[in-house]
């Protein structure tokens, strides 16, 4: 998510372009195995435990997070999934275009539960702390678990992931780019003139 | 985007960008907790120079939902009374700071002039015969929702078209986005001139009704028989109330709709107005979404956006 943002960030507007293959699809697929396990494990099993995805990012990784738990616990357990949109909880309206990228859709009360956010890339930041209003008001969970593919570094607020796919050390203007055959590092190349 | 003044300059793609953005502000209506903190510190002051209950509240609570503060000038109870003209009362407001400036005007063209004498963002709720934006897009929202999309959807507009804003509004913004509109009208209460407008017209309520997906219903104002434009409002009723027989003719999907307020037995037959087909209170619910997705499309924009 956060790279989608510096996407149409003024001055970075550009295009995204690979450098660097940092992890496969199988990488990607074995991490959120290794990060399903230590979930159940933090929370000896899944009572209360919600997965929510950070719009747009961070949702497909949530999905097969959820999915993967539930294999992995079987016994027909079901794991709630739900979606968040952060917009209207930014620190940077009015500053870069911010507009919504899809409905965020919570269908359970989210007072009591173990919510477990989930995100392709951890930057600055600023978004988890964004997530974090948003998620109080949908009730107040016992607990908020922040997991990512990628821990880039570069934070600005006092965050910090539980659970990690790859702890990649990049330079601040990099750009890291999580997708569906994996993950890769690059930059984002100047295409076109900042928005007027 | 800086102003929202009128349908036509929105296009297809702004239509559909705030239609869009309308989906999220549904969500945050359903929400436990329907609000949101996306434009705190802001200010949108309502200016009305015509009655109005529906639009200022409807405007107020979108405003609330996104954090804004909100301030109510009533032209009835202000320096207006005194002899202050437009001018120096909108700049006193500015002066106040504000961002937004929500104007309802009885004449046509007000916001635009509005618009050139201050930074805050103009929002058009209705100048004169002229345009109504945010009821178009909240018409739009509707019968999107109800139906999926606009596209080679046929809708009829009934009632006084000549004197009525919304059809105007609601004709462009049905049409950009792809539907069919025929107008149906006597001929006392169409326009002089309709060159420009992508539009049908038929003077037969009935044969028009068995085709349609939508039949929108204007408020017949009373007024319009004591200008001689109407024999009496009878014999509208007969010819283009949405009766309980025509509402017969219509098909089982077809959505009935009104801006509001209705005159129940002139233009809509009471108990046409409450069957699950009529969405009129939906309309009402979807207006403060519409109207939370345009304050926060003119107010997030940086430096406060951009005359483009």
């Amino acid at each position: 998510m956060a790279e989608r943002e510096r996407r149409i960030t003024p001055p970075y507007g550009g295009v995204f372009v690979a450098r660097k293959r940092v992890m496969d699809a199988e990488a990607v697929r074995r991490a959120v195995t290794r990060i399903a396990h230590e979930v159940i494990e933090r929370n000896a099993g899944l009572t209360d435990v919600v997965i929510i995805g950070l719009q747009t990012g961070g949702v497909p990784l949530a999905r097969s997070l959820a999915e993967t738990l539930e294999r992995i616990e079987g016994n027909g357990v079901e794991v709630p999934c739900g979606s968040l949109d952060v917009a209207f909880y930014r620190d940077d309206i009015g500053l870069r275009p911010v507009m919504p990228e899809a409905v965020t859709s919570i269908a359970v009360d989210l007072t009591g539960k173990v919510v477990v956010l989930v995100d392709d890339v951890l930057f600055t930041g600023r978004t988890i702390r964004a997530a974090l209003d948003a998620l109080t008001d949908y009730g107040r969970p016992k607990a908020v678990q922040l997991a990512v593919m990628i821990d880039r570094g570069h934070r600005e607020l006092p965050i910090r992931p539980d659970y990690v796919g790859k702890n990649l050390p990049t330079r601040r203007d990099e750009a890291v780019d999580v997708h569906s055959d994996g993950v890769d590092l690059g930059d984002m190349i100047n295409d076109r003139k900042p928005r007027p | 985007m800086k102003h929202l003044l009128s349908i036509a300059e929105l296009g297809r793609d702004g239509l559909e960008e705030l239609l869009d953005l309308t989906d999220s502000m549904i969500e945050v209506a359903e929400r436990r907790i329907p609000k949101v903190p996306a434009l705190r510190g802001k200010t949108v002051v309502s200016l009305f120079y015509e009655d109005s209950t529906r639009t200022r509240l409807s405007f107020e609570t979108a405003a609330k939902r996104l954090s804004a503060d909100t301030m109510n000038f009533s032209v009835s109870t202000s320096s207006v009374k005194k002899g202050e003209s437009l001018r120096d009362t909108v700049l006193t407001i500015e002066a106040m700071g504000v961002d937004a400036i929500v104007v309802r005007h009885p004449s046509a063209g007000v916001p635009w002039q509005i618009a050139s004498w201050v930074d805050a963002s103009v929002i058009n709720a209705g100048d004169g015969w002229h345009e109504h934006p945010t009821q178009a897009l909240l018409d739009s929202y509707t019968i999107r929702e109800r139906l999926g999309s606009l596209t080679d959807r046929h809708i009829a507009i009934v009632g006084d078209i000549k004197h009525s804003r919304v059809a105007r509004s609601d004709v462009f913004a049905f049409t950009a986005l792809g539907a069919h509109v025929t107008l149906v009208a006597p001929p006392t209460l169409l326009p002089p001139s309709l060159e420009g407008w992508p539009v049908a017209v038929s003077h037969d309520l009935d044969s028009v009704l068995k085709t349609v997906d939508v039949v929108y219903l204007l408020r017949m104002q009373k007024e319009r028989q004591s200008e001689a434009l109407l024999p009496s409002l009878r014999e509208y009723t007969a010819q283009y109330g949405l009766t309980r027989e025509r509402a017969r003719l219509l098909g089982e999907d077809t959505l009935v709709m009104h801006p509001g307020p209705m005159n129940r037995g002139v233009e809509i037959a009471a108990e046409v107005a409450d069957l699950p087909r009529a969405v009129i209170t939906r309309q009402v619910a979807n207006g403060v979404a519409v109207r939370s997705a345009v304050l926060f499309k003119l107010l997030s924009e940086p430096d406060g956006g951009s005359d483009a």
